[in-house]
């Protein structure tokens, strides 16, 4: 079902995305190209993580690096989540522009006191005078059959931080122009990727493939116009929106989860007046509540059905396949919310 | 040769040692319960001598060493805006990148990666970018309770791995907190744990302000020889509690009496004074 879905999108995206198709991209290639591309220009970046270097990174995002850089800059550390990523951060203090790989954000737990403590809020403890030019990346979120400990989504945890930036891109021209943004960017910057997606590949334009190519933070991008109910997604939820049919939905990919493109969001519901916010991770706390909050804030009197939250299921990720599909959400769920806030079903709290 | 390094300079005494106390008026305490400000490890990097330090306890002691003006940081601890980060910051976290200080942190063994990672772009700057003149080394201090954290082993991993330009330097104080270093290590000696990683461990009187110079000396040569980290253990002692929310009923007074009567400013007063290196009336003018 899954497979299905996603060749249909691949499909659909070809032809609905981008007006000029030139080449087809990886979402590998095109993350790889923007490392390569600025460490051309950038003279004082440098990448390290566990196993970057020789082994080509855990899903080979890094291949090729090390024989075109060398080992000065693509590092490769012990697998020392804590101990490495302090020593980006003190590098990044200190002058350089170090790109820190996590083999999955779950192994960022373990370092995440120096993302928040050291990289986060030093800009604002310091009063400006030390700044903490680094990006974290690496995949994120629920993989294929990999257990709970190595598939949550960790938007959130990153988005709810003042001081850090947490950007996920969904294609090609995403991975490529938010990754350049997040380097060049003087503060510290959280990429969270998307292990399925590696192996997609999305058409690109001409544009995108320039080397100047660069996209803002915090600017979400309306993937497909539509008039009946506004959907918020971002990484992988965003491939499955353009599954949906029958109902005309709006579909916002985030990109930025903070910044939040507030700004977008709003303007986008008050023209369908329904929302649907879609997300991988868990429902509670998470990148749906901030934005049915926001849309509460600043467009109450123009939502037309109360907003309907999809996220995954309350549960740690289990292991066995059929499980796991039915804890992240599906096309069937986004399509039956969609109809629930069209009024087209039954309401939740009706049938409860 | 007989260097700072060598075994008879210092022996395998017993804890504690004859040392005398640390005494430090300018201890402000945090106003957050005991449970943080543990082991505060900012970076002082010295711009006159080159010097990237990295501190552990007592930010402010080491952002006055660092020539950040005395009224700055006083600012900043009372939460001024005329303070050294506009009283963002606070008694633990004390940066000024005019005068290479990196940092104080609050979360023990947080700045020990921190300290390894300038370490790791000094010799970066020296050895991929080329600039020759780049001979920074950097100390990082902490106390006995961030040397049973796992950072600090990683850290002295990667350090002796790559020969960064580091020193760390450990302030033995025997107590973190409340918790006694003896009960909470299994192998109390901290300066046998350099080895273990490959780098020299040294243990220096910490009470006496030559001794730890001369060892400070001999270890910022080696590391910008290029030779490589070192791990220092100073023995000291707390005369007072960590921080006004630290009662210290834990302490033995009698042990604290011991190391009252050795406290290193007035032993280093004596000394001068003795040796006529300054007179009473100098002492008084600083």
């Amino acid at each position: 079902m899954l497979a299905i879905a996603r060749q249909r999108m691949l499909g659909q995206s070809f032809k609905k995305i981008l007006p000029a198709v030139s080449v087809l991209r990886s979402y590998s290639s095109a993350a790889k190209q923007v490392i390569f591309f600025t460490f051309f220009i950038l003279a004082h970046n440098l990448m390290h993580t566990d196993m970057v270097g020789e082994y080509q990174g855990a899903y080979k995002i890094t291949k090729g690096l090390l024989e075109k850089y060398g080992p000065e800059r693509v590092l490769d550390t012990p697998i020392t989540e804590a101990g490495f990523t302090g020593i980006g951060v003190g590098a990044a203090y200190y002058g350089l522009k170090p790109v820190v790989e996590f083999m999955t954000f779950n192994f960022s737990m373990q370092a995440i006191d120096h993302i928040i403590n050291s990289a986060a809020k030093s800009n604002y403890m310091s009063a400006g005078q030390i700044s903490v030019p680094i990006v974290f990346r690496g995949p994120n979120g629920a993989a294929a059959g990999v257990g709970a400990q190595h598939s949550q989504c960790y938007a959130v945890w990153y988005a709810s931080c003042p001081g850090l930036k947490v950007l996920s891109p969904y294609n090609s021209e995403d991975a490529r122009g938010l990754l350049k943004a997040a380097i060049r960017d003087p503060d510290p910057v959280v990429f969270l990727e998307n292990e399925l997606l590696y192996g997609e590949s999305f058409p690109v334009s001409d544009e995108v493939l320039d080397s100047s190519f660069c996209l803002p933070i915090g600017k979400a991008k309306i993937e497909r116009e539509g008039k009946d109910a506004t959907i918020t997604a971002f990484s992988k939820m965003a491939a499955e929106m353009l599954e949906k049919d029958g109902i005309c939905a709006e579909v916002i990919n985030l990109r930025s989860i903070r910044p939040l493109d507030r700004a977008t969001i709003n303007a986008s519901v008050r023209k369908t007046n329904r929302l649907i916010t879609v997300e991988e991770g868990f429902p509670q706390h998470g990148v749906g509540a901030e934005i049915c909050a926001s849309v509460v804030e600043e467009s109450f009197s123009y939502l037309d059905a109360p907003v309907e939250r999809i996220a995954g299921a309350d549960v740690p990720m289990p292991y066995a396949a059929n499980l796991e599909r039915m804890a992240v959400p599906q096309v069937e769920d986004i399509v039956r919310a969609a109809k629930r806030a069209c009024y087209r079903s039954v309401p939740l709290a009706a049938t409860a | 040769m007989a260097t700072a390094f060598s075994p008879s300079k210092f022996a395998a005494q017993p804890f504690p040692l004859n040392t005398t106390s640390q005494n430090n008026p300018l201890t402000i305490p945090t106003t957050a319960s005991a449970f943080l400000g543990s082991t505060r490890k900012p970076i002082l990097l010295s711009s006159s001598s080159n010097l990237n330090l990295r501190r552990g306890s007592l930010t402010v002691v080491k952002a006055l060493s660092k020539g950040i003006p005395a009224r700055a940081i006083l600012s900043e601890l009372l939460g001024k805006a005329t303070g050294c980060c506009r009283g963002q910051g606070g008694s633990m976290h004390i940066f000024s990148r005019e005068h290479n200080m990196l940092g104080g942190f609050a979360f023990i063994g947080e700045g020990i990666p921190i300290g390894t990672g300038a370490a790791f772009t000094s010799k970066y700057k020296r050895e991929v970018l080329k600039e020759a003149d780049c001979d920074h080394v950097t100390l990082a201090f902490f106390g006995d309770g961030a040397c049973n954290n796992g950072q600090f082993y990683e850290c002295l991993n990667m350090a002796a791995l790559w020969k960064l330009p580091i020193v760390f330097v450990v302030e033995n104080n025997l107590w973190a907190i409340g918790m006694s270093h003896l009960r909470a290590t299994s192998v109390p000696p901290i300066y046998k744990k350099g080895p273990a990683f490959g780098m020299p461990g040294v243990h220096v009187d910490g009470m006496d302000v030559l001794k730890v110079r001369e060892v400070a000396k001999e270890a910022i040569g080696r590391a910008r020889r290029g030779e490589g980290p070192t791990l220092v253990e100073c023995e000291t002692y707390r005369f007072r509690g960590h921080s006004l929310a630290d009662p210290d009923k834990l302490r033995d007074p009698a042990e604290k009496a011991h190391y009252a009567a050795r406290d290193p400013i007035t032993a280093l007063k004596k000394y001068l004074i003795d040796n006529s290196l300054a007179s009473e009336a100098d002492l008084k003018a600083i």
